[in-house]
């Protein structure tokens, strides 16, 4: 077989298989099923990514999207067990999702269909970050255009995700504000949850501090380096080793803005010193970008782990 | 082309999303749901960015940076809807989003139907 045949075969192999995890999660009945696909199904798209070349996409689907949000939705489906039951009878009936199936069959149709009607060469942008790329001192282009060329993106990226846990945090009960997120966990000491808790934080620190470094010239950054680290976070705060840190908590505030604090210093610094906001200084571009690389990894961890643990529930007595 | 095969496997994911978004009457589906749909957008413009590429690169690095921050931002919202759910059962007991739904507890809101 020649290797644009066994490619074809890989890509068709591994759509298919997304594409019938994606359908059982929807399909199956109880929502517990439907996660626990739904994180094999994140990891499919990790390598369906690599399949279109996006390495760093990659990544960071297979982190976030698979990993996080299963952690997340895991959680949640736990805690709405109860819930399931008394929301099942208001399934709409068989002329409504019939309905639904002919909406969605012709939402993929319209979308097939204007992907065939793409132009051909495809537009792109890929020459002028190849030549802007040098000026950043950043080898990977994607690290470059997220750092430098659509830098204004990544930092209201910064502040949504801020947001979000402001609103997070928000849902919180009067008498409960300021206090730890998230209920208490339960481990056996003696079980593998522990004893992985133990074994796997130094590797994945240092591992997640290697993505963040060698991000700036292979596939990596800071969204994959953080979300690593957050992972492993979340997974001492599961096997009891570790709690959730009061919000009211002065340090962690300040692991919180750190990562845009340092980001609007050195876009204002570029408004005083420079052409315009978050314009880099050629000589010097490279240590600014991996300066605000490290605070928002921080940041992005700590943000991330208090996202999944959500609002606060136990104030300290 | 094989971006062309991924592509019709995004579009299909966007389809299977939407129907589970307007068949699925548990919120938690729902969110799982959007996310699905969500990762047939992404894919796409993960298809349209391996068409762009050139250069040396295996795909167009602009709309795959872009796709990295809506991957963070389409997390944040599904921590934020987890949340809202959540506190929603805590406070009604139920996860329900119909309003009409028959539960004796809430008092019918005053003026609703009106006019």
């Amino acid at each position: 077989m020649n290797p644009a045949n066994l490619g074809l075969a890989l890509d068709f192999g591994l759509s298919t298989l997304a594409l019938g995890i994606a359908i059982y999660a929807i399909a199956v009945r109880t929502t517990y099923a439907a996660v626990v696909s739904f994180v094999a199904y994140g990891l499919l798209l990790a390598l369906v990514w690599i399949r279109l070349a996006a390495p760093d996409v990659a990544l960071t689907e297979a982190a976030i999207g698979g990993g996080l949000t299963g952690v997340l939705l895991l959680g949640a489906a736990a805690r709405l067990r109860v819930t399931e039951a008394g929301v099942e009878k208001e399934r709409p009936g068989r002329v409504l999702r019939a309905l639904a199936a002919l909406l969605a069959a012709a939402v993929t149709a319209a979308l097939i269909a204007a992907l065939l009607a793409l132009p051909t060469p495809a537009p792109t942008l890929a020459y002028e970050a190849a030549a802007g790329a040098p000026a950043t001192g950043v080898g990977n282009a994607v690290t470059a255009t997220l750092m430098a060329f659509r830098a204004t993106d990544t930092f209201l990226e910064k502040v949504v995700l801020l947001l979000a846990l402001l609103g997070v945090w928000s849902l919180a009960r009067d008498d409960r504000w300021g206090g730890r997120p998230g209920l208490r966990h339960q481990a056996d000491p003696k079980g593998v949850l522990v004893f992985l808790a133990r074994l796997l934080p130094p590797i994945g620190i240092v591992f997640g501090v290697y993505l963040l470094w060698v991000g700036a010239d292979e596939p990596g950054g800071a969204f994959a380096g953080g979300t690593v680290i957050a992972a492993m976070w979340l997974l001492a705060i599961m096997a009891k080793l570790a709690d959730t840190p009061p919000i009211a908590h002065r340090g962690v505030r300040l692991l919180l803005v750190a990562g845009p604090a340092v980001f609007l210093l050195v876009g204002l610094g570029g408004l005083a010193f420079g052409a315009a906001f978050l314009s880099y200084p050629e000589s010097i571009a490279k240590p600014l970008i991996i300066g605000i690389e490290i605070a928002m990894t921080i940041t992005i961890a700590v943000t991330l782990g208090l996202l999944v643990s959500g609002a606060p529930e136990r104030v300290d007595r | 082309m094989n971006a062309t095969l991924l592509g019709c496997a995004a579009a299909a994911l966007v389809g299977i999303g939407l129907y589970g978004l307007i068949v699925h009457p548990h919120p938690l589906r729902k969110i799982l749901a959007f996310n699905i749909l969500g990762n047939g957008v992404f894919l796409l413009m993960g298809v349209v960015a391996r068409r762009g590429a050139a250069a040396g690169f295996g795909g167009d690095p602009v709309p795959q940076a872009l796709v990295i921050t809506g991957i963070v931002v389409a997390f944040s919202a599904t921590a934020l809807a987890v949340a809202l759910l959540l506190r929603l059962a805590e406070v009604s007991g139920r996860a329900s989003l119909t309003p009409d739904a028959a539960d004796p507890s809430i008092p019918a809101a005053p003026g609703r139907g009106d006019a």
